[in-house]
Order: structure tokens, then sequence, then C-alpha cells
């Protein structure tokens, strides 16, 4: 064998050596992350399973860490989020249905489109001060549970509107033209043809919105909704707290065994978040299956 | 006909208001903040609220120099970072150009979990977890448990699935007639990943790494339980630092009253931080519109 031919072939090897080495870096990497996940999931498994039993559910929070419980907490995350929903929903279809649907091609629509794109990417806390300003000062509610789901509303409306606009446009314009053609209004084409194939794909991006502000601290701490309850949220005008705020609240105790009850209540949230996200992926693998154009 | 359409306006008016109530909250935001921004310089100087190195407008003999608060956000995002980029650029090489269909199915959603996990959640598996058992075994014992690093590293995790998502957004828009010339010239798959699909996805990738930052900018609950309520100008990463947004955050937990200039400056803080997370995503969909490979 000639030198160069080994050279060549030491070249190669080296090459091939490089890209698996590299292949292993890029899996490790993708690891990491999944890792990460693991020991989050473990560390307050493991913290918090211990705490985890009736009376974590019945009870209102307590200055002793280990009698403590959810209650007004979880009560005021039911209420605040059912409000959310309430406000939100509507109004993010509405507005999807607007911008898909009829909005003209000019100035404004431009506008509004990459108005929403910027909200997206608006501090969750700054809304915690235009909730403190507008809903709590200046329309003066107070720090109640409306106050919290209208801050919570503004907040998700962009996402809702993104998942809505996605599900508007998988349904094929031949249907809308099919219902014009035959007599409909542009907005009985969209009502009774668009919607509800439609319907699906916004739901799956309607649980996934609201499964976020369920997990917002910031915004709420921000409106004053209050750490310590000791009693049930009962509607609109009640003063409340929520789950995260009271584990933000637990987990800036000194005392030991409240970090304990806050991991016992993170595992309750994550729960109620994995579920909710669950629905959202067989809601969606359910109706991807059944629809075909 | 005709008259079936003009009886359907208020629908079209309602769809319409439902879409302006978006701009109508951008107006609020910037409405609330320049107010009591307003107010809070009417009494603080610019040019203090800038330059002076001391954050103490609550207690004692008050300084409101922004910068400890600025430096603090900064330096956390940036760190956060240096653990999301590598690794969520070499998570989405693996995901766009190695992994079998089947692989990238169940990794991705995976992964995403990660950015549905609630920020309080991060911010307690910071404290209990990263900064005891990682940070105070490799630095000692007398670290601080409130520190910058730990906040990074739980802020790092939390960003990693925004870089990989987005940056192997970009990976697979690259055509595959790219990758296949490279492959006929001789090019083994790790040649192609690196010098071209990296290369050619780039302004996406540049573009997630700005909307990632933005992100760790505005994120409040890590920095809060974290990284701790200390002002505190340092490069240090082992030291607690407050961050803009735990600032607000502390403040509105206590029982400040309205039109005090304490009040006012959590204002001018979150004007601070709304223009520059603004700043950030405008440059990052700038680019986006600017540099998008266009290969149909």
């Amino acid at each position: 064998m000639s030198v160069a031919a080994g050279l060549r072939g030491r070249h190669i090897l080296l090459r091939r050596l490089k890209g698996g080495a590299f292949l292993y870096l890029c899996v490790a990497a993708t690891l990491f992350g999944i890792v990460a996940l693991g020991v989050l999931l473990v560390t307050v498994g493991a913290a918090g399973i211990g705490r985890l039993n009736l009376d974590f559910f019945t009870s209102y929070p307590s200055r002793f860490p280990d009698q403590g419980g959810i209650r007004a907490a979880l009560l005021g995350t039911i209420w605040m989020m059912a409000f959310t929903a309430l406000i939100a929903v509507p109004m993010g279809i509405g507005a999807a249905i607007y911008l898909e649907e009829f909005a003209p091609r000019n100035w404004l629509t431009r506008i509004i489109e990459t108005n929403i794109n910027n909200l997206a990417g608006v501090p969750s806390i700054i809304y915690g001060l235009l909730g403190l300003t507008l809903f709590v000062r200046l329309m003066d509610l107070g720090r109640v549970v409306l106050a919290g789901s209208l801050t919570m509303a503004l907040l998700v409306l962009p996402i809702i509107i993104v998942a809505a606009r996605e599900g508007l446009r998988a349904v094929p314009p031949s249907i809308r033209e099919a219902a014009l053609a035959v007599g409909a209004t542009p907005w009985q084409a969209v009502r009774f043809q668009v919607l509800g194939p439609a319907l699906p794909t916004m739901l799956t991006g309607v649980i996934l919105a609201l499964s976020r502000a369920i997990g917002e601290t910031a915004p709420l701490i921000m409106i004053g909704a209050l750490t310590y309850i000791a009693f049930d949220p009962g509607g609109p005008s009640s003063a409340f707290t929520v789950l995260p705020i009271l584990m933000f609240n637990w987990i800036s105790r000194p005392q030991a065994g409240f970090a304990d009850a806050a991991a016992a209540g993170i595992i309750v949230l994550l729960a109620v978040l994995l579920t909710m996200n669950a629905i959202a992926i067989v809601l969606r693998n359910y109706f991807e299956g059944k629809r075909r154009w | 006909m005709a008259l079936r359409r003009a009886r359907e306006w208020p629908v079209y008016a309602f769809l319409f208001a439902c879409a302006a109530v978006t701009i109508l909250t951008t107006a609020g935001i910037v409405l609330a903040l320049i107010q009591e921004t307003y107010h809070f310089f009417e009494e603080v100087s610019i040019a203090e609220f800038l330059t002076d190195t001391e954050w103490t407008p609550l207690v004692g003999e008050k300084h409101f120099g922004v910068l400890p608060l600025l430096n603090a956000t900064f330096l956390i995002a940036i760190l956060s970072m240096f653990l999301a980029l590598p690794l969520g650029l070499a998570a989405a090489i693996y995901l766009s150009e190695y992994a079998h269909p089947n692989v990238r199915r169940v990794v991705k959603p995976v992964l995403e979990i990660l950015a549905g996990i609630p920020t309080v959640v991060y911010g307690y598996f910071a404290l209990q977890f990263i900064s005891p058992e990682i940070i105070q075994l490799l630095f000692g014992r007398d670290t601080s448990l409130f520190n910058a690093l730990s906040a990074s590293i739980a802020m790092g995790i939390m960003i990693l699935p925004l870089v990989s998502s987005l940056s192997e957004d970009a990976m697979r828009a690259v055509p595959q007639a790219l990758r296949e010339g490279a492959y006929g010239l001789g090019a083994n798959k790790f040649e192609v990943a690196t010098r071209i699909v990296v290369p050619a996805a780039l302004s996406g990738i540049v573009a997630a790494s700005i909307l990632a930052i933005s992100r760790a900018v505005g994120e409040t609950m890590i920095v809060t339980i974290a990284a701790g309520l200390q002002p505190n100008l340092s490069w240090n990463p082992l030291e607690g630092m407050e961050a803009m947004t735990a600032f607000i955050v502390q403040v509105s937990l206590g029982d400040t009253p309205r039109g005090t200039l304490e009040y006012s400056t959590i204002f001018a803080v979150g004007m601070m931080l709304f223009l520059s997370t603004l700043v950030m995503n405008v440059a990052a969909q700038w680019l986006l519109a600017r540099f998008r490979e266009a290969y149909e």
C-alpha cells in the first residue's frame, strides 16, 4: 500500500470518528432534557408524596407546616379559570374568525396581526401591571377573582387566537365556496360549515392555552391575589388565592416542612396540567383519524 | 340576500371587536406603564436611574439606579443561554437530521413538557435541588443558597425546548436537495449537519436564541425564588442578586400605597423590562422575515 493511500485511509477514519462522536454528543444533549425532567419529577415526588392525603385537599393553609392544605387555593384556581375560559374562549375564537375569514387585507389587519405576535412575547408580569392599573384600580374591581380572570384572559388571548386560526385554516376553501354557491351569506358559511370541522383543533389549542394560565403566578401576585385565605372563595367578587401563589408562599418560608407541603401542592398542579395536556393530545388524535376531505 | 347580509352586521362588528381587544391590550399596557413611569421621572432624573449603581428605593437613603437589577436580569438570562443554546441546538440537530421519525414523535412532546411546567415549579427545583445538591456541592457549603447560577440553570432547562423546537423547525425547512448535493460530493452526516444545514438555518437559529433570551429576561418566579431579593451589582453568579422582575414582585407583596414613589418604581422597572423584551422580539421577527431563505 502506498503512503498516500494510507494517509487517505487515516483521514477517512478520522472523519468517521468525528461524525460518530458528534452523534453521541447530540444524543446526549437530547437526553439531557429528558433526564432533567425526570430528576425534577422525582425530586418533587419524593418530597411531596408523604403529604398527599385527603386532609391536604380539604384543609385551609396553616402556620404549622404539617397541617395546612390547599382547599382555598384549589377552589380559587377553579373559580378563576372558569371565568378566564368564559371570557377568553369566545373572544379568542371570535378574533380568529374575523382575522381568518373576514378581515380585509389592509394596514389595520396587518397591525392587528403584528400586534398579536408581539403580545405573545410580552412578559406575564407586565400583564399583571396592566391588570393592577386597569381592573383593580381604574375599574375598581378590587383584588378579586374577576380581576384575576380578566387579566389572565388578556394573557392567553393571543395564544387562543393563534390556535383557533390554525383550526380554521385546516378547513379547505372548497367547503366555504360550496356554501356560498348555494346562497349562504359569508357568516352562514362559517357558522354552519367551517366552525364544526375546525372545532376539535381549536379545542386542543384552547385547552393548552388554559393550562398555561393555571400555572401562571406573577400576574396574579401583581393584582394582589392574597397568599393566606382561610375561607372558600365564593364567586367572581370574592378575594382569592390560586395554587401557584400558595406554592410560592410555602417555598419562600424557611421552615423545612413547608417545602414538602409545596412539593405536594406541585404534584397536584402538575397532575392537573398533565391531565389537560393528555386530553388535548387524545382529542387531537381522535379527530385527526376521523375527518378526511 | 342583501337583506340577510345587512342583518348580519352585528356579528361582523362583534368579531371585529374581539380582534380589536388585542390592540386595546397593547395600548393599555403602554398607557399604564407610561403614566406611572412619568410620575417616577418627575422625582428621579433619568440620568440617576440609568447610571447610579445602587438600588435602594425602599429603605434608608434612597438610590434609584436600575443597573444592579438590569445587570442581574441579563447575567442570569445570558448564563442560562450557555446551557440552553448548545444543548438545544444539538438536540435540534439530532431530532432533525438523525432521529428515526418514531423516536422524534416520542422525544419531541416529552421535551415540550419542560416548556409547559409552571415557572414556580422551576423555582422550587432551583432552590431545593440545584442550589443545595449541585451548586453547594461543587462550590462549597458556604455558597449562598440564593444564587444567580442556580436560577440560570433552572432557566436554561426551561428555555431548552424553546431553542430546540424553533431551531429544529428552521433546520427542517432546509430543502433535502441541499443535503443530497453535499452527500454527492462525499460529505458524511456530521459534515452535512454542521456545514450545510446549520448555516442554511442560521437566521432561524439566531431568532430562536433571541426569543429564548427575551423569555428568560421576562421570567419572574425562578429569579424571585432562587436568585434572592438583594440588589447586588456583581458579575459573580455564585452571589445572590435581585432581577427586575423579582423587584416588581417584592414590592407588590408588601403593602406599598398607591401614589407613592415606591409604587411608581415598579412601573419604571416594568417599562425597562417591557422595552427590553420588545426590542428583542421585534429583532427576532425582523431576522426571520429578512433572512428567510426562500428555496421554493
